[in-house]
């Protein structure tokens, strides 16, 4: 099915005039009433050497998107992207590299949650159904990306498209709400516009977006890969 | 609290009889804040009845399915039913006396809802930022 996608695509691109420049015709906004597809599946790349140690611009913008307020306890503060820094002991080398919810094909967290609050949309974005959320927090656990966070005490100040509270597991979205508009995650925006223009987003199922095509010429990898969880965010240069 | 269900519906079928959509708030039962917009998502009667059903219908459609612009958005009550202040700032919907909870509280009900969902309208700039 991929295969004919592919070749009705390729039809299409060769039909138009040669010199029009196709933009990528990526996250169109869905149209009302209809459900997230299969067809999809959203993805992120992120180029390490871009990522700067002391740049923040994608923390911060999903803190301000998703409405996340510190109270005061950065240990339990609910998070959805943090900085993580490496070093290779030999050499000396060091990354400093974003990482949020994985969005994993095969999610540890769904495996395990007792209550179907874990779930996996059809385009792949890995959620909590916090209206089936028990707080049990087996999925965080589970999740050997530490992505995960568990909200603690009563939220005031919500934003409208994301709704959080108390007793229930968090974590990145993808920005579910921003991608079914047809936008942008916001730490995406952020990178591009405050940071080093290391982010990546798009569909890894359609050949023809920018980020199918460079995870199918360039060498990339996931973090903890062996585990087996297929993660649609990759890495380049750790 | 089913008899109390009971109770309303009832009454709210003989207001109706009498053809006084109005009466409503005018014998002893919960005076609303009127919605800022209109029309409903549905007739009176109808939203008085099952809002909870469509609600609670909406809510895995939206978060399980992906589907968004269905009629019986959470956002979308509180966008048309939440009153504004003297100040002009939005009242939270479920503040005492608001249009959620005076009925709920007339009723028994109690929601867990606005835990976790916006009880005020999005601000204009979160609404149209790019
Ligand atoms: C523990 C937190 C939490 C609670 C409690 C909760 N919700 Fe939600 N709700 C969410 C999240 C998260 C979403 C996903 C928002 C999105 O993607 O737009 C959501 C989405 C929705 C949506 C679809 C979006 C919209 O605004 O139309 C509806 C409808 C909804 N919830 C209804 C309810 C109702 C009714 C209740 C109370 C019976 C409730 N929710 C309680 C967290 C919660
Ligand atoms: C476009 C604006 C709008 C939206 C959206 C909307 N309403 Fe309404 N609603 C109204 C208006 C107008 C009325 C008529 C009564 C009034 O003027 O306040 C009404 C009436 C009602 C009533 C009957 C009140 C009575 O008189 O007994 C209920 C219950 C209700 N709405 C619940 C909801 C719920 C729940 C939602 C979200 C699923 C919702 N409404 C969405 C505008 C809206
Ligand atoms: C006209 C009175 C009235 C208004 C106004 C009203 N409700 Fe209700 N609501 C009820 C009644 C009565 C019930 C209980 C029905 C039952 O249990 O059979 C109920 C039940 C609910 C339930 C299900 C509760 C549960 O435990 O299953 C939800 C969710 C709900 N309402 C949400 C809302 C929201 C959100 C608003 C404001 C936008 C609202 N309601 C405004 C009368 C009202």
């Amino acid at each position: 099915m991929n295969n004919r996608r592919a070749i009705l695509k390729a039809a299409a691109v060769m039909a138009l005039a040669p010199g029009v420049t196709l933009i990528a015709a990526r996250a169109a906004a869905r149209a009302p009433g209809e459900p997230a597809s299969a067809a999809n599946r959203w993805g992120l790349l992120i180029d390490t050497t871009k990522c700067g140690a002391d740049c923040t611009a994608c923390v911060s913008a999903c803190k301000t998107e998703m409405g996340l307020t510190s109270h005061g306890r950065p240990l339990s503060d609910p998070q959805y992207i943090r900085k993580v820094d490496v070093a290779d002991p030999e050499t000396g080398m060091r990354h400093s590299l974003p990482v949020m919810c994985q969005h994993c094909a095969k999610p540890a967290c769904v495996d395990v949650c007792p209550t179907g609050a874990s779930m996996k949309r059809a385009d792949g974005i890995v959620l909590v159904d916090r209206h089936r959320c028990i707080g049990c927090r087996y999925c965080m656990m589970a999740c050997p990306y530490k992505a995960r966070s568990f909200t603690h005490q009563d939220e005031t100040g919500q934003k409208p498209y994301l709704p959080r509270g108390k007793g229930t597991v968090e974590a990145c979205t993808l920005c579910a709400h921003r991608i079914d508009a047809g936008r942008q995650p916001a730490c995406v925006e952020a990178c591009a516009a405050h940071g080093g223009g290391a982010m990546l987003f798009g569909d890894l199922n359609d050949p023809s977006s920018p980020i199918a095509r460079r995870v199918a010429t360039q060498a990339t990898s996931r973090i903890r890969a062996d585990l087996g969880l297929e993660p649609a965010v990759r890495y380049q240069g750790i | 609290m089913r008899a109390a269900v009971l109770a309303i519906l009832l009454a709210l079928a003989a207001g109706l009889a009498l053809g006084s959509g109005a009466a409503w708030a005018e014998d002893g039962r919960p005076a609303l804040p009127k919605a800022k917009a209109g029309p409903c998502i549905a007739p009176p009667q109808v939203m008085r009845r099952s809002h909870y059903v469509m609600l609670l219908h909406q809510r895995d459609q939206t978060l399980r399915l992906g589907i968004r612009g269905g009629k019986a958005s959470l956002k979308e009550c509180v966008a048309c039913h939440a009153a504004d202040g003297p100040d002009g700032k939005p009242i939270p919907v479920n503040a005492p006396g608001q249009f959620c909870s005076s009925c709920h509280e007339y009723a028994a009900v109690s929601i867990d809802c606005f835990s976790c969902h916006a009880t005020t309208p999005a601000a204009p700039q979160t609404a149209s930022s790019p």
